[in-house]
């Protein structure tokens, strides 16, 4: 795909995502597209959300299970970026109605780094020691693209379908836990509707994380002290709609929950 | 259990019905489910079969060595199509130690689940067990892996048919790192499944009845109807945490416990 090209793909996405009207498949419709491109699209898309004042806060990483991976017929994640008008705190109201259209939560846990990490050549033991701390998560992704018709070159030019998110409110040294085998509990108004453990993404989070900076600093860019990293789902991702509550336990680190309006 | 909890087979039907289950399980052979030939089978019916097998090994001199609660996951029984959770019994021949090996040919089509084991340090009868009796009656907590082998074909079956079939027992395997039940988290306590070191389920606690005690309660809840008690000592295994994974002949397994260690095994 040429410049303009990929910049006209990821200004339409961007349009999508105001204006909540999704949008065909680009797969469909430019049956050259490559991963490559769509990476550059995101970032066209990321570009203009930078423009209108948004900050770039973390990165999340997503296909990290293998059920998702096979359904996409991919052998790897992919990842997006976070800023700071996608993230909310424990508690508040996620205004999903007003600003996502088909959207899905799933339950995370999320990275915060005290260290620069910048790949390649980094260990899973690399990520554990730059950790700062790891929170409870829920991420509440949406696609810009039809009734979620998603192949892998449309997720990664969403920007890795992100949506918003909520962190819980209690952040654990990430030597007190488990990582692999600590499990999560996911309700769904009052109902348990899915259970996991740390290993369904990519055998642990730490993985996840360990891929995304190797896989980042093949294009020089480091995952930054501070930053907010959200390491992939743990249960199979659940459509909600504005009045539900969901709240996600995860053993040994806490919990969170969120009201969607 | 709507239905009135009475007998409409009468006593020597039930024997030859648990020969006919007991020996299936015994020479590994599948049969069809029993209520197709029995339709008038009641509840009482299926655990006076199930109680009959149970005299049966004793009087061959098996012990019986604990209980399990199966059909403890909603998703499970919907699968199954089956309104409740079941109880089976387990004889002494069904442990294998940890590391060890189950043997494929002694087994129809076996099945593999992530556990929980409680062992209880005082009595508990029903009815009117709850979570607090049970958390306060139970001496500690270990890892457990059960092997299911429903004999009826298939996996095909009713709640009367599998209560009548020792609720599809088969194996298990205990082991791992035992625990006070006051340090663990039971609800969100993870449960990692590896077959030839894929990771292939993982889960947490609150998979089986919201609350892995509250499978304990239940069962000491059921077998109160038959004036029955879990006695001091009584080990329990609490259902899968995880799905039923179908394993094949030379499948090595580990299953990883937050908290609790690891079982690991084959079967050979």
């Amino acid at each position: 795909m040429d410049k303009q090209l990929i910049q006209q793909c990821g200004d339409e996405l961007y349009t999508a995502m105001l204006e909540r009207t999704p949008v065909r498949p680009l797969t469909e419709r430019f049956s050259d597209i490559t991963i490559e491109d769509a990476y550059n699209i995101s970032l066209r898309m990321l570009e203009r959300r930078i423009e209108s004042g948004e900050k770039i806060i973390g990165k999340k990483i997503g296909l990290t299970s293998k059920a998702v991976q096979n359904m996409l017929g991919v052998g790897q994640p992919d990842f997006g970026y976070l800023t700071d008008k996608m993230a909310f705190s424990q508690g508040e109201e996620m205004p999903i109605s007003e600003r996502l259209m088909q959207p899905k939560a799933e339950g995370e846990i999320a990275f915060i780094l005290k260290r620069d990490l910048m790949g390649p050549g980094i260990t899973a033991a690399d990520v554990l020691a730059a950790t700062d701390c790891v929170l409870p998560c829920f991420e509440v992704v949406d696609s810009r693209v039809e009734n979620w018709q998603i192949k892998i070159q449309d997720t990664v030019a969403d920007n890795a379908s992100c949506g918003l998110f909520v962190l819980g409110d209690r952040a654990v040294d990430p030597r007190k836990v488990d990582l692999a085998t600590c499990g999560m509990v996911v309700e769904k108004n009052g109902s348990i509707i899915s259970t996991g453990a740390g290993a369904a993404a990519l055998g642990s989070p730490v993985n996840c994380v360990t891929w995304l900076a190797n896989t980042l600093g093949e294009f020089g860019i480091p995952l930054k002290a501070g930053e907010v990293i959200l390491s992939g789902s743990l249960v199979p991702l659940e459509p909600v709609q504005a009045g539900d509550f969901m709240s996600v336990s995860i053993g040994g680190i806490g919990s969170a929950s969120v009201r969607f309006v | 259990m709507a239905e009135a909890y009475e007998n409409k087979l009468t006593q020597s039907q039930i024997a030859e019905l648990a020969i006919h289950c007991e020996n299936a399980e015994l020479e590994a052979y599948e049969i069809t489910k029993i209520t197709d030939d029995f339709p008038q089978m009641t509840y009482k019916d299926a655990f006076d079969i199930q109680w009959e097998i149970r005299r049966r090994k004793e009087e061959r001199g098996n012990k019986i060595v604990g209980m399990k609660m199966g059909l403890t996951s909603w998703a499970k029984m919907a699968q199954m199509g089956v309104e409740q959770p079941c109880y089976g019994f387990l004889a002494d021949y069904f442990s294998v130690p940890e590391g060890g090996e189950f043997k494929f040919d002694e087994l129809i089509h076996p099945k593999i689940e992530a556990e929980l084991a409680f062992v209880l340090k005082d009595e508990l009868k029903g009815p009117g067990v709850h979570i607090g009796d049970v958390l306060r009656a139970t001496d500690f907590v270990m890892p457990a892996v059960e092997v299911i082998d429903s004999r009826y074909k298939d996996f095909k079956f009713d709640l009367k048919s599998v209560i009548a079939d020792n609720s599809s027992s088969s194996r298990f395997m205990t082991g791992g790192q035992m625990a006070d039940i006051a340090d663990l988290d039971l609800k969100n306590l993870g449960v990692v499944m590896e077959i030839n070191g894929e990771v292939v389920q993982t889960g947490a606690g609150a998979a089986v009845l919201g609350h892995p005690a509250a499978s304990v309660a239940m069962l000491a809840n059921m077998m109160g109807e038959r004036g029955e008690s879990l006695p001091a000592g009584t080990f329990i295994m609490i259902g899968a945490i995880t799905a039923a994974v179908q394993v094949n002949k030379g499948d090595a397994f580990t299953v990883r416990y937050q908290g609790l260690g690891t079982l690991s095994g084959k079967f050979a």
